[in-house]
């Protein structure tokens, strides 16, 4: 069963097409990277499923709900119920600690459950430091609140941009065994990346060029290529 | 934990983690609210404390002489005095006027009571000191210019008395008085002394009252006083009473035009905070969105931090501007101002309100901020 379709999407900023005729059909349950040069529209394509833009043309089909005919107050409650966001840059509310952050994100999605939050610290490795402010962590340790956060409300969809981004490499892997347990467990995962050492984790590879889907590859094979 | 605790604890850490950008804002609002509580505590205060002011302010009853002659007697004086309540009577003084000759010029002398004028005429000034003993008089500054006679020095009274015998005698003068008025060319002294030097006791030819009361009751006083004392007639003294009710209306606008900038001026000063503020924090608002938060949900946060701020602001504010109101009414009137439970809510209302008010335009661009700014790093 699909969770999320694209049919015909395409995305221009005035005179620039950031994406073009896009068709894609994403599993419940897989891992899919997006690569492709700077300003191939990766981001574009993630705004667009993570319901925070909406597209210029066709249709978003996202847990069989048409992203096109829903009002802004509708796209809200798609990305607050069923998507969970990972961003290169940690945002984070820079006045609260990571316990607080985490809580705001059960905040606007319904009930605060402060030892919930902190479990969900607990598992990516930070139950120490949840009383921290962001100010206080280092890149890594944001990286993984962020996670925490963007996985709280238990979303249907994880979406990464850049997620290791800014990170070192034990950082990363620490990132990535994340990601992988999120996968076994069933979580669908769409992954924007540059590196094919973090491509290569996903079951399918789609790459961007000039907002067109150019080629289609598995993980493995990018393994295997590099 | 419940959602409006975790409402509360963001809203207060925002405030608290963003202090010194929110200084400025804090400062506005709560000199703004210092100014307006400390106003209009005195706005309402005001009247009362002026109106006790002006009462004491010299005479407002006069008695004068019913008949032709000019003249009442003591006994009729007291008799109308006997009808004005004791416990709100500050001054009454008899003047009994005769014309006489200091240092050879002609003038005219009033016989009264000192210690009573100072009651009843409170604004006159006094070079020298007010006559004390018997052969002490106090000269107009008109008599004083033309003589040449200074206080502490002494001048030759003289003239005919009642029944038509000269004198001549030396005094002292004490004091030379300055009132802007017809006072200015009076020789002043005591009315047993004037008695003494001119015979006829008992004579008086006016009589100034000073008397706590409103105009209603001074009416009555009047009125009452009309009816039963046979030689004087009471009549109100206008000008006190009118003039009290032209400065209080000056007051008041003056006070709601120093509100009105004032508040003015908080508005535009938080309300460039709180743009400033939005505008730091579109990444933060970005987020929120992207978590999840509603345009609605993000408003509401940002006019909860103005109203903080506004009651934050205001209760310093109300705290100074009593301080404030109260160290103007010690050194104006000599009086404190009691702690006044419409102003100081009412001030505190005002600066919550134009807090949140100032938050609105600021706050409408919140709510336009995108959250697709989140992914792209702005
Ligand atoms: N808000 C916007 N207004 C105008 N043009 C935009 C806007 N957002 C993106 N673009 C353009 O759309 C194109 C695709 O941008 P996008 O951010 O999707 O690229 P990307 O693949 O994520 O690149 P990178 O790897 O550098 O993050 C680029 O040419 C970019 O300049
Ligand atoms: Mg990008």
């Amino acid at each position: 069963m699909n969770i999320l379709e694209l049919r015909g999407v395409s995305m221009t900023y005035g005179a620039v097409k950031a994406l073009q005729n896009i068709d894609l059909a994403v599993k419940q349950g897989e891992w899919l990277a997006i690569m492709g040069p700077s300003g191939s529209g990766k981001t574009t394509m993630m705004n667009i499923v993570g319901c925070m833009d909406k597209a210029s043309d066709g249709s978003v089909v996202l847990d069989g709900e048409e992203l096109s005919r829903l009002s802004p107050k509708g796209l809200t409650a798609i990305r607050r119920d069923k998507i969970g966001l990972i961003f290169q840059q940690f945002h984070l509310v820079p006045y609260l600690t990571a316990l607080e952050n985490v809580v705001l994100a059960q905040y606007y999605h319904s009930m605060p459950d402060e030892a919930e939050a902190l479990a969900a610290l607990g598992n990516v490795g930070l139950g120490e430091r949840a009383r921290h402010l962001p100010s206080q962590l280092s890149g890594g340790e944001q990286q993984r609140v962020c996670i925490a956060r963007a996985l709280i409300n238990c979303p249907q969809l994880i979406l990464a941009d850049e997620p290791t981004g800014n990170l070192d490499e034990a950082n990363e892997k620490l990132v990535l065994k994340i990601l992988h347990r999120l996968h076994e467990s069933g979580s669908t995962i769409i992954v924007v990346t540059h590196s094919p050492e973090v491509g290569e984790h996903a079951e399918r590879v789609i790459i961007l060029e000039h907002g067109k889907i150019a080629r289609t590859t598995t993980g493995a094979k990018l393994h295997k290529s590099a | 934990m419940n959602k409006r605790l975790v409402f509360v604890n963001m809203i207060l850490r925002s405030l608290v983690r963003r202090r010194l950008r929110m200084l400025a804002a804090f400062l506005a609002v709560a000199l703004g609210s210092t100014v307006l509580s400390g106003m209009l505590t005195l706005y309402r205060d005001i009247p009362r404390q002026l109106g006790r002011e002006f009462r004491s302010y010299g005479a407002n009853m006069v008695l004068v002489p019913s008949g032709e002659s000019g003249i009442m007697s003591m006994d009729e004086v007291e008799a109308a005095a006997e009808h004005l309540p004791p416990d709100q009577l500050v001054g009454i003084t008899p003047y009994r006027y005769e014309s006489l000759g200091i240092n050879r010029q002609p003038y005219t002398a009033a016989g009264v009571r000192f210690a009573q004028i100072a009651k009843t005429s409170p604004y006159w000034q006094v070079d020298g000191s007010w006559p004390a003993r018997g052969d002490e008089i106090m000269i107009g500054a008109d008599i004083s210019r033309i003589t040449g006679i200074t206080p502490g020095t002494q001048a030759r009274i003289s003239g005919h008395a009642r029944d038509m015998t000269p004198f001549a005698l030396d005094m002292i003068v004490s004091g030379v008085v300055r009132t802007g008025g017809t006072e200015e060319s009076v020789i002043f002294m005591e009315l047993g002394s004037l008695e003494r030097i001119m015979g006829a006791p008992g004579r008086v030819n006016l009589v100034e009252i000073s008397i706590e009361a409103g105009q209603d009751e001074l009416a009555a006083l009047a009125a009452e006083i009309g009816e039963n004392v046979e030689g004087a007639t009471p009549r109100l003294v206008k000008r006190v009473a009118s003039s009290e009710a032209t400065v209080l209306g000056k007051l008041r606008f003056l006070v709601f035009l120093v509100a009105a900038v004032v508040m003015g001026l908080t508005l535009i000063c938080v309300a460039t905070t709180m743009m400033t503020v939005v505008m730091e924090r579109r990444k933060e608002i970005g987020l929120k969105k992207a978590l999840g938060a509603e345009s609605g949900t993000v408003i509401m946060e940002f006019i909860a931090e103005g109203a903080v701020l506004g009651l934050a602001g205001g209760i310093a504010g109300v705290a100074l501007g009593y301080y404030f109101a109260q160290l103007t009414s010690r050194s104006v009137f000599g009086r404190s101002v009691e702690f006044d439970l419409v102003a100081v809510p009412a001030a505190l209302a005002a600066a919550v309100a134009v807090a949140v008010l100032a938050c609105l335009l600021p706050v409408k661009k919140a709510a336009e901020v995108e959250p697709a700014i989140v992914l792209r790093g702005e």
